[in-house]
């Protein structure tokens, strides 16, 4: 398990993987907003949180659905389905997602602080948009595996696969966007409570239905 | 250790491509698989593997007790190799990846003796040079040496490998008959699927589609 991570982590931060394309694409979506939107300072810091997470879900979407295609092209897929059963193979999906969290998803949420401020949002709203989506974005991997679990039985599933997870993450994106307004005003608590839930649901649902994908697509 | 395939029909494309096939291979034992291009041979051993179900029939692996263990080695058409990786990088995943599975040793007996650091493996395919090269800058050649040097890393009961020698010059084939040859004499099985001449004796052998 220890060495797939470590495999993961090389490939992704090797050339020639797409880890940055993530977040050159969140950068330029957030970046170009305040234009678009023009110079009203108090609108940008209201709409600042629902902006980021938008940037984030997408961003993260990126590549999501190609998360096995390159094993698959290069046989390594097939070595690892050998001889597993199918919770095996989910706890494999499931480190190749964290894998591919820690890539491309977590430098998004780093970046958060920077591009906070030119949503002209307070320090008590970045931060608060920065832990909803750190707690937040590894329920979209999650889905985004079960994807790209279909993708890889499917000739040409890739555009499908984006149409078939995206009604899935839009719960997340409410309750993340939901969270992150709420911790601003310090009420109830209950939307972290549930995006929390998601993602802890999802990890356990999601590699499990790519499991079921990429075995079945045999 | 044995494996036994029990009248197994192969299915593509819902096309039947052969049917009734069994055989049985004991410690020490191997099976060629022939047949023109198009006549089942990859899609046999991806059964053997337990990477397509068969249309019908039972593929098993005993061990001694009567148990059923998957174990085997499969080298496919593809390397299963990262081109970003270097060679050691390469087979040291696949060698900490293959040996443990489930949490624990897929195969008790003596496992840990036989398994070779991947810098032994590679002198055993005379490739100990490229070890740190990126996998992407090999040859078409090398690279099936180093797709073979993996199957020497972690021990394994059964080989499967389909068209091991693609890509290699007549040396290098020489030296995969000599790998198979010790193996073969070590108790291990292989299931090779191939249109040349291994230079393997005293294998059994499998002719599937039409009659040569």
């Amino acid at each position: 398990m220890k060495a797939l991570l470590i495999r993961e982590l090389k490939l992704s931060l090797r050339s020639g993987s797409g880890a940055l394309t993530g977040l050159l694409f969140f950068l330029a979506v957030v970046a170009v907003i305040p234009f678009g939107v023009g110079p009203d300072l108090k609108l940008l810091a209201r709409i600042g949180p629902a902006i980021l997470w938008i940037g984030a879900l997408l961003a993260s979407l990126l590549g999501l659905d190609r998360l096995f295609q390159a094993d698959r092209e290069d046989g390594s897929l097939d070595l690892m389905l050998i001889g597993q059963d199918v919770l095996s193979v989910a706890l494999l999906i499931f480190i190749k997602v964290l894998a591919h969290w820690v890539a491309t998803v977590l430098p998004l949420v780093i970046a958060v602080p920077v591009l906070g401020l030119l949503m002209n949002m307070d320090g008590t709203n970045i931060a608060a948009t920065a832990l909803t989506l750190l707690i937040g974005t590894p329920a979209i991997s999650f889905i985004g595996a079960a994807g790209a679990g279909i993708a890889v039985s499917l000739p040409r599933g890739g555009l499908l696969v984006s149409v078939l997870i995206l009604p899935l993450v839009i719960p997340v994106l409410i309750f993340g966007v939901a969270a992150t307004q709420d911790a601003a005003s310090s009420t109830s608590g209950a939307p972290f409570l549930i995006l929390s839930a998601l993602t802890l649901f999802f990890a356990v649902l999601g590699p499990l239905a790519a499991a079921l994908a990429v075995k079945g697509g045999e | 250790m044995r494996l036994v395939v029990d009248k197994i029909a192969g299915t593509r494309g819902g096309n039947v491509l052969f049917s009734d096939i069994s055989v049985v291979l004991e410690r020490g034992q191997g099976l060629i698989v022939t047949g023109p291009n198009g006549s089942g041979k990859s899609t046999l051993l991806r059964i053997v593997a337990g990477l397509m179900r068969p249309s019908a029939g039972v593929v098993s692996y005993e061990d001694d007790q009567g148990m059923v263990v998957e174990a085997c080695h499969y080298l496919g058409a593809l390397n299963a190799m990262k081109d970003q990786l270097t060679v050691r990088e390469n087979l040291a995943f696949w060698a900490a990846h293959l040996s443990i599975e489930n949490g624990r040793q897929t195969h008790g007996d003596d496992a840990e003796s036989v398994r070779r650091s991947p810098e032994t493996a590679l002198e055993a395919v005379r490739l100990p040079h490229v070890i740190d090269t990126p996998f992407g800058y090999l040859s078409t050649g090398q690279k099936r040496r180093v797709a073979i040097a993996r199957l020497l890393c972690v021990h394994r009961p059964v080989w499967l490998v389909d068209e091991p020698t693609s890509g290699l010059d007549k040396a290098s084939e020489g030296l995969f008959a000599d790998i198979a040859k010790s193996y073969l004499a070590s108790g291990g099985i292989v299931v090779a699927a191939t249109h040349v001449d291994l230079g393997l004796e005293g294998l059994q052998q499998l002719h599937i589609g039409e009659a040569p």
